[in-house]
């Protein structure tokens, strides 16, 4: 099993959602988060003064799926996700050692 | 005799001016500052309120505007002791027991404009004694000269609604708080922007209806003059907001929403010693000089004079209402509308000039001697440690926002 996890830009998040569901993927977990990247923030001026947004708002989304899906999961959210401009973030695919569904004790891929 | 109309009006325009500080002030300044000292703004204010509010039943109202002496008043109305209950407050047609209340709303207000100088960094009972000795020492001789029969009302300076008792008073008093306080940790380079412009713009329009009462209400009864008090408030805050929103999208290709409501605030001061003098016309020419010589000092305050003023107090509010005070005379001939001067132009300028510079000089005067009372009496500057943790918890135990940031 993978863990595919998702840096993305918030306005992104309901197109990447609806490319879950497009493909079948059963759920989903997201989380706000802040951060930069190659970017390094931005700017904004209040009054005339210049502030340094240094970490920026983002969406972390997270995605347990199947070894045979994890590759159709990352193509869909990076389709969905895409603008082409600075910021659109990154994802990241890591080894996911065991799932267990609270609910019933299914275990591993039964629990996905 | 008491006239219900003026009454009516001028009990409206108490409730609005009480609502400019609670809660308009309150918002404009704490969606200013980090989330984690939106609570101590907003507290600073509602304290400063209560604690005004007995001071000035207790005996500052008497200082202001009891007897006739030239730099100060009497103790005559002090506990509002002599105050029958149809009394009619002299040279009006409202009761006495609504001027005092109707006056004790722009008591409140002025020590709380300051409180935008020293944010962030402050300890809360500096903030109560420094608010009620300034309120004794600055703002009840001040309101005395200029509306309690004192020198300048003798002379026959024009501040209709306050550019000088309020707006210099708490400007000139900003910077003296800010500069004897030191900048806030960081500053200037890794200041934190507002947390919450939205909260800024809903303070700025609970201001703007608010400077209504405050202005409107300042022709003391319902009628000719408070209508056109009205108007001329309106306009010039809506002249400023636009010249404000000029500017930055000029400079810097976006106008901005907390830089419309700073224009709108900035022209809202600078028409409020003309308001009940000027028409329309004076009225939109006063907003467009508010929004641009407002502007210009807010930028050379904060990188010229290199003082943390951290909320703009001396040059949005100090700025504004000296500049107002100066220039009614010259505005109240624009167009039609405006009232006749009682003496020849230059003459009344000088009058004005001299109301501006003596104010002044007293506010920064005095303002800087009664905080090193308040530094050994209650402290000044709160511990490092407390302004990295925020205001509200290290002072209050309390917390705005229970989330990260």
């Amino acid at each position: 099993m993978k863990l595919v996890i998702a840096i993305i830009q918030p306005h992104r998040l309901d197109s990447v959602r609806d490319a879950l569901i497009a493909i079948g993927n059963e759920g989903m977990t997201v989380s706000e988060v802040r951060g930069y990247g190659r970017q390094k923030g931005h700017k904004e001026v209040y009054r005339g003064a210049e502030y340094t947004i240094a970490f920026i708002p983002k969406l972390k989304v997270e995605v347990a799926v199947s070894d045979e899906r994890a590759e159709t999961v990352v193509e869909a959210i990076r389709k969905a996700a895409h603008t082409g401009k600075i910021g659109d973030g990154k994802i990241f695919v890591v080894d996911l050692e065991s799932a267990l569904r609270v609910r019933t004790g299914e275990r591993d891929t039964d629990a996905l | 005799m008491i006239n219900g109309g003026d009454t009516a009006w001028l009990l409206m325009s108490s409730a609005l001016v009480l609502m400019m500080t609670l809660p308009a002030l309150g918002f404009f300044y704490a969606g200013l500052v980090q989330a984690k000292n939106i609570l101590s703004i907003l507290f600073q204010c509602f304290a400063i309120a209560a604690v005004v509010s007995l001071l000035w039943f207790g005996f500052v109202y008497s200082e202001a505007f009891s007897g006739t002496g030239a730099w100060i008043g009497d103790l005559n109305a002090a506990f509002l002791v002599n105050m029958a209950r149809g009394a009619v407050h002299p040279g009006t047609a409202i009761p006495e027991s609504v001027f005092v209340m109707f006056q004790m709303t722009f008591a409140i207000i002025t020590p709380a404009l300051i409180i935008g100088a020293y944010v962030e960094r402050i300890k809360f009972g500096a903030v109560l004694l420094f608010s009620s000795l300034w309120l004794i020492l600055v703002y009840a001789p001040v309101c005395h000269w200029v509306w309690g029969g004192g020198v300048f009302a003798a002379a026959g300076v024009m501040d209709f609604a306050g550019g000088i008792v309020v707006h210099l008073t708490a400007g000139l008093s900003a910077i003296v708080a800010a500069w004897t306080l030191g900048p806030r940790l960081g500053f200037p380079k890794s200041i934190q922007p507002p947390h919450a412009p939205w909260m800024v713009m809903v303070g700025a329009a609970f201001l703007w209806v608010g400077w209504f009462g405050f202005n409107a209400g300042s022709a003391l009864k319902s009628g000719a003059d408070a209508g056109m008090a009205m108007l001329a408030t309106h306009l010039a805050a809506a002249t400023a907001t636009c010249v404000w929103v000029a500017i930055e999208w000029v400079k810097y290709g976006k106008p901005s929403l907390v830089g419309a409501v700073t224009g709108a605030v900035a022209g809202l001061a600078t028409i409020t010693p003309a308001s009940g003098f000027v028409g329309p016309l004076g009225a939109v020419a006063l907003g467009i000089v508010g929004g641009a010589v407002c502007y210009v000092a807010v930028m050379v305050v904060k990188r010229g004079f290199k003082v943390d003023d951290a909320l703009d107090v001396l040059g949005v509010h100090g700025v504004g209402g000296a500049l107002g005070s100066l220039l009614v005379p010259f505005m109240v001939g624009l167009g039609t509308g405006g009232v006749a001067l009682a003496r020849p132009l230059l003459a009344q300028f000088a009058v004005q000039g001299e109301a501006v510079i003596v104010v002044g000089i007293w506010s920064l005067a005095v303002t800087y001697l009664l905080i090193r009372v308040v530094k050994l009496a209650a402290g000044w500057r709160i511990g490092q440690e407390a302004e990295v943790q925020g205001l509200d918890f290290a002072s209050h135990g309390e917390t705005g926002y229970h989330t990260a940031g």
